[in-house]
């Protein structure tokens, strides 16, 4: 399992690509670890990552019920930005935004981050001012925020029905240093350098139960007996609360599902993310030509990983109105997320009332953006029992003090997220 | 998805709006603060059979009570949402 480099890829392309080794080990859970991280997804490979990188900390098991990248890091719609109006997310989400401009580089693994920047469309004259005001407080937090108008826009993405007679399309706030990051790949890409790092990658284990002795944790049960552990952290996205549930834990998340879609492949028409807010949709296109596209989560309480007819209605109704030449496109595949929808729509990167355990979750839609500074965060917290200043913002207890990060205003209504 | 609607049959979801766990008692305004927190924030967010509440609202707009398992999406019965 050697160093990726074009000398390497030289090398194997010589000698017939015959000597390529995995890209990690498929160890046998050890009896002990330091520290358990419960869950393979981004958020899961990159903790481990980052307390192996960042604070030396190596004896540590990533458990994954399925494969890796089974859930939700390999179900996005791959968009990255930070974009955020409220303190506590502006600069968790830069933070998050500066990982991904290095991430290559740092875990040795082409993740195709393509900074082909995020427009959100808006369509009246309050909603220019509220961009007006977003697009200020980014760049009063040192992020990149350009307010653009109608034939800025216009000119930006030819493609677009600027008239549509309920929303006509007045301007948009854009930020170009916003784009996409190939899903599947931030997976991998943190798993064999995690991997390399020497943290065990448990796949086909489940979590069944958490053992908690006198207020500590002691480890998990898994499918594969029990490990034994002095740090768990949960970063199971979608199932969290029955997770947290196996250590008698009642939580501020309601789990939703989330639809996306791939249309046929075309030849380049959208070299940008596109946002329509206002109707809830939203746009990018792959290197292969497929148009990936979603809108707003079904909003009834699921764990089904699938959603209902209705929704796939609207967000096609609302492509043809944006973009009146997707109606001559095929769309190929539909799936849907399980997503842990918060009370106020924002994450929890926290310690938990028991020594020991720690969570990660309440990612909503948006959490695949932040999978390097959560796992930075996470890390940081696990390994000194205490939050970063960047997630000081994300504590659990914030639902009791009132100090909560409810960036859309919609109140404890997860659906509204 | 079909809600069967006691006054109106069954009907598509999409014909509804849905607000989330029916079970949450509203605390009397005295109540301590951690029966408020409870009551506003926290959820069992179950995994199997859930009651919610489902509102008519392009239909008879009526609140119902909805029992929904949340790993099938399958609907057990809907009921009017009267205490
Ligand atoms: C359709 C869709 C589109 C989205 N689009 C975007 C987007 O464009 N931009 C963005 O920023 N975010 C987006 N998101 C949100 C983002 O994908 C999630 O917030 C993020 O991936 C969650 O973190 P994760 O990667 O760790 O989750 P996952 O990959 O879901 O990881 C959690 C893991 O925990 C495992 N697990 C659960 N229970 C157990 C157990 N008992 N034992 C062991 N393992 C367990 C699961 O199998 C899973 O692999 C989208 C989500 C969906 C569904
Ligand atoms: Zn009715």
């Amino acid at each position: 399992m050697g160093h990726y480099s074009l000398f390497s890829l030289l090398k194997n392309a010589l000698t017939g690509n015959r000597h390529w080794t995995p890209a990690w080990r498929f160890p046998e859970p050890k009896a002990r670890y330091d520290t358990v991280i419960v869950g393979g997804g981004g958020h899961g490979l990159s903790t481990a990552y980052y307390l192996a990188k960042e604070h030396g900390i190596t004896n540590v098991a990533v458990v994954e019920k399925g494969y890796l990248g089974s859930g939700n890091v390999g179900r996005n719609t791959t968009i990255i930005r930070s974009n955020y109006l409220m303190p506590a997310n502006t600069h968790f989400y830069e933070h998050s935004l500066k990982l991904w401009e290095g991430l290559e580089q740092d875990i040795n693994y082409n993740a195709m981050v393509s900074q082909r920047g995020v427009l959100n469309l808006c369509h009246s004259d309050g909603q220019r001012d509220a961009y007006a005001r977003r697009g200020n407080a980014m760049r009063l937090a040192g992020v990149d925020a350009e307010l653009l108008d109608r034939e800025q826009v216009r000119a930006m993405v030819p493609g677009l029905n600027m008239d549509n007679a309920r929303f006509p399309i007045k301007g948009g706030l854009l930020q170009r240093r916003g784009g996409t990051v190939r899903h599947d790949a931030v997976a991998w890409g943190y798993a064999r350098a995690a991997d390399r790092r020497g943290v065990d990658l448990l796949q086909n284990t489940e979590v069944i139960g958490i053992r908690v002795e006198g207020g500590r944790v002691r480890g998990v049960e898994t499918t594969r007996g029990f490990i034994a552990a002095n740090r768990v952290g949960l970063a199971c996205a979608g199932n969290t609360s029955r997770v947290a549930a196996m250590a008698g834990l009642r939580l501020p998340i309601e789990s939703h599902v989330l639809q996306a879609f791939v249309s046929e492949g075309v030849k380049p028409m959208i070299d940008t993310v596109v946002t329509f807010g206002a109707g809830h949709f939203y746009v990018s296109q792959s290197d292969k030509g497929g148009l990936v596209f979603g809108g707003d989560i079904d909003g009834y309480n699921s764990y089904a990983q699938r959603g209902g007819m209705p929704i796939v209605r609207h967000v096609m109704e609302e492509a043809l109105q944006l973009f009146p030449a997707m109606s001559r496109l095929r769309y190929l595949r539909q799936w849907g997320g399980i997503m842990d929808m918060s009370m106020d729509g924002s994450p929890i990167i926290d310690r938990t009332p028991i020594d020991g355990l720690f969570l990660n979750g309440g990612w909503c839609y948006g959490g695949f953006k932040a999978t390097p500074a959560s796992g930075w965060c996470f890390a940081h917290t696990i390994a000194t029992g205490e939050p970063h200043r960047l997630n000081a913002g994300f504590r659990l207890d914030r639902f009791g003090t009132g100090r909560l990060v409810d960036e859309k205003g919609a109140g404890a209504q997860p659906n509204l997220h | 998805m079909l809600i069967p609607c006691p006054y109106c049959g069954e009907r598509g979801a999409d014909e509804f709006t849905v607000i989330g766990a029916a079970d949450p008692m509203r605390p009397e305004p005295d109540a301590p603060m951690e029966a408020w927190v409870e009551y506003v924030h926290v959820r069992d967010n179950a995994f199997g059979p859930h009651r919610e509440l489902w509102h008519h609202v392009h239909g008879c707009r009526q609140w119902l009570v909805v029992t929904r398992d949340t790993r099938t999406h399958a609907v057990h019965g809907a009921e009017a949402a009267r205490r």
